[in-house]
């Protein structure tokens, strides 16, 4: 199906209509369920084909970056929470890794094992209801979605029985965590990653081996790894075009290297790539998972010589990034000896991964836009910060 | 890697006219960035990205700094006849620096998996001469975060495609970024003002006599 629009799309057939050899602009967006938050494209359309698109952003403009900078350290610490308000645990992560460069602040084991494990299920969670989302793009209205919610539901209910909040945790600190897990939590969260794998197989068979689905993901949206490099695009998106850059195994932040595990590439870069990979990483997770949780030592979560209070970093400056569930999110900060950062800088991945929108979209119909854009991964709060 | 001493005395010799500068920094970071002149900073960055051994191909981060105009006080001993002694004396003298807006990128390679090499280029100034060459056209991934540099910042960077406000609408005027930045006076009508709101009120509405009747909250 998408192949014959791509064969229309390098010679359009001549037009009888009175819309002949003009270009229809359209706005798609911003209230738009499909547009994931208010998001606009100004689309030019020849027919039903996409000659020029161009991303409007802002709507969810409140910038981040100011308030952060007009707070203390630990103030953007649950702020952090509402830029990817799906992974608000990677969030944290990557807030705290930079403060931990910049201060040189070392984690006790058990909060780094923590972490990696709550990091894995923000990552399972993200996935799936992407999953869910690009499928309710497509069409399979619902039933898929809250096939992903139910299982997303689980690790919420998870993180709010750990954080007291269940999108909005704010649990890292600066040198380890906010609350310890407790046997009983370990032994749910467990049993909760064991089940995970039938939800996948379930999934995988209905969804991802289904026809229409195969006809409206492949060879739609394809990223060759030179433009996915250049345009600095991460996480599954980039290894979907099949480059291996995964900053788990990179940078082995944290405790990764301990941890075995694949990091899955893609083939031709098309939505189906990039569908597949959540599915693959989501095993990946596991098995990092099934290792965190054998090997978790009992221990301190806290570093004691951390001031909590009246934190102020020595001068100088940090950029610390973690491999996100949508990507590389980085946090560049500039202290110049005071409670508040000079400087605070989120690096969204969502944000630059829409870069190459417009290359993506070129050729395809208006419906391919959807998957295409879903394929991408985008959360309006940290797009616009 | 090699050192960023390395990477500077190659990058001169491609690139003669070019005079790179280290920049320290003190932190336990430890992430020393290459300071870069405008005029030569596209040849340096491409010489970065193409360099075999360096293949510096991921832009990862490109953002902007605000350093204000500020005053730098430096303290020398002196040695000064005193009540017909020779002392030294402390003596402080006071220098102003004229403050910049600063373009900050941090590279990696994606092909030999290090980095990050940082680089950073200063304006003249932060009122008139704030032009910085765009990088884009070596790192396509700094596309939309100049255009985010130039919104917030105010930078204006040559060899942009297409450099427009991406966050804030068409029709603002000032960077809301910058340390100086003052908000906009946009009062809105409230029916029971008190505290600042009134004092705001007042201003705004100078003929509602019943606003003098109101007296701030203890």
């Amino acid at each position: 199906m998408s192949v014959g629009f791509q064969e229309l799309a390098a010679a359009p057939p001549p037009m009888t209509s009175r819309l002949e050899g003009e270009l229809l602009e359209i706005s798609m967006g911003p209230q738009h369920p499909s547009t994931h938050g208010v998001f606009r494209m100004n689309v030019a359309l020849e027919g039903e084909i996409v000659r020029k698109l161009k991303p409007v952003f802002g709507y969810l403009h409140r910038n981040h970056e100011k308030i952060g900078e007009n707070t203390s350290y630990l103030g953007s610490m649950p702020y952090t929470d509402r830029l990817d308000y799906f992974c608000s645990m990677t969030n944290n992560w990557a807030y705290a890794l930079s403060v931990e460069k910049l201060a040189g602040i070392e984690v006790p084991e058990r909060a780094e094992y923590l972490r990696v494990i709550l990091a894995e299920l923000t990552r399972l969670q993200n996935h799936a209801s992407l999953l869910g989302f690009l499928l309710s793009d497509m069409g399979a209205w619902g039933t898929p979605l809250m096939y992903a919610f139910r299982e997303r539901e689980k690790i919420l209910d998870l993180f709010e029985s750990l954080s007291g909040s269940r999108m909005m945790c704010d649990f890292m600190r600066f040198g380890g965590c906010r609350v310890d897990a407790s046997e009983e939590w370990l032994g749910r969260a467990r049993k909760i990653a064991e089940a995970f794998p039938k939800f996948l197989d379930e999934f995988e068979q209905l969804i991802l081996s289904n026809e229409i689905v195969i006809m409206r993901t492949q060879h739609v949206g394809k990223l060759s790894a030179e433009l996915a490099i250049n345009a600095g695009i991460t996480g599954p998106m980039l290894r979907a075009s099949g480059v291996n850059y995964d900053i788990r195994k990179v940078d082995g932040y944290g405790i990764y290297p301990r941890f075995k595990f694949r990091v899955p590439l893609g083939d031709h870069g098309d939505c189906y790539d990039r569908l597949m990979m959540r599915s693959l990483e989501m095993r990946e997770s596991l098995a990092i998972l099934k290792q965190a949780f054998a090997e978790i030592p009992a221990g301190p979560i806290t570093n004691p010589k951390v001031k909590i209070r009246a934190f102020k970093p020595p001068v100088g400056e940090a950029y610390g990034r973690i491999e996100g569930p949508k990507g590389e999110l980085g946090f560049y900060l500039i202290s110049d000896g005071s409670a508040s950062p000079y400087r605070y800088r989120v690096r969204p991945p969502s944000f630059i991964n829409l870069t190459i929108l417009e290359d993506l979209c070129l050729g395809h119909t208006v419906a391919d836009v959807m998957v295409i854009l879903g394929s991408i991964d985008i959360v309006m709060g940290e797009v616009d910060r | 890697m090699e050192s960023l001493e390395e990477i500077k005395a190659r990058a001169e010799a491609v690139v003669p006219d070019a005079k790179i500068e280290i920049v320290l920094n003190p932190g336990p970071a430890n992430q020393p960035s290459l300071l870069l002149e405008a005029l030569s900073a596209l040849r340096v960055a491409r010489f970065l990205h193409d360099d075999p051994a360096l293949r510096l191909d991921f832009c990862s981060n490109a953002t902007g700094v605000d350093w204000l105009d500020r005053k730098v006080k430096t303290t020398r001993k002196v040695k000064k006849l005193v009540e017909g002694e020779e002392k030294e004396v402390d003596e402080t003298t006071e220098e102003s620096v004229p403050g910049y807006l600063e373009a900050v990128y941090h590279l990696y390679s994606m092909s030999h998996k290090h980095g990050p090499v940082i680089i950073r280029s200063r304006t003249v100034n932060r009122a008139d001469d704030v032009h910085l060459p765009s990088l884009t056209p070596v790192w396509r991934s700094a596309e939309m975060q100049e255009r985010e540099i130039f919104d917030l910042y105010g930078i204006h960077f040559d060899g942009h495609p297409d450099l427009r406000r991406i966050l804030m609408w068409d029709e603002f005027v000032d960077h809301p970024m910058r340390k100086d930045y003052v908000e906009p006076d946009d009062y809105e009508y409230e029916p029971t003002p008190h505290d600042e709101v009134l004092e705001r009120a007042k201003e705004h509405y100078p003929a509602r006599p019943e606003l003098e009747q109101l007296t701030p909250r203890e």
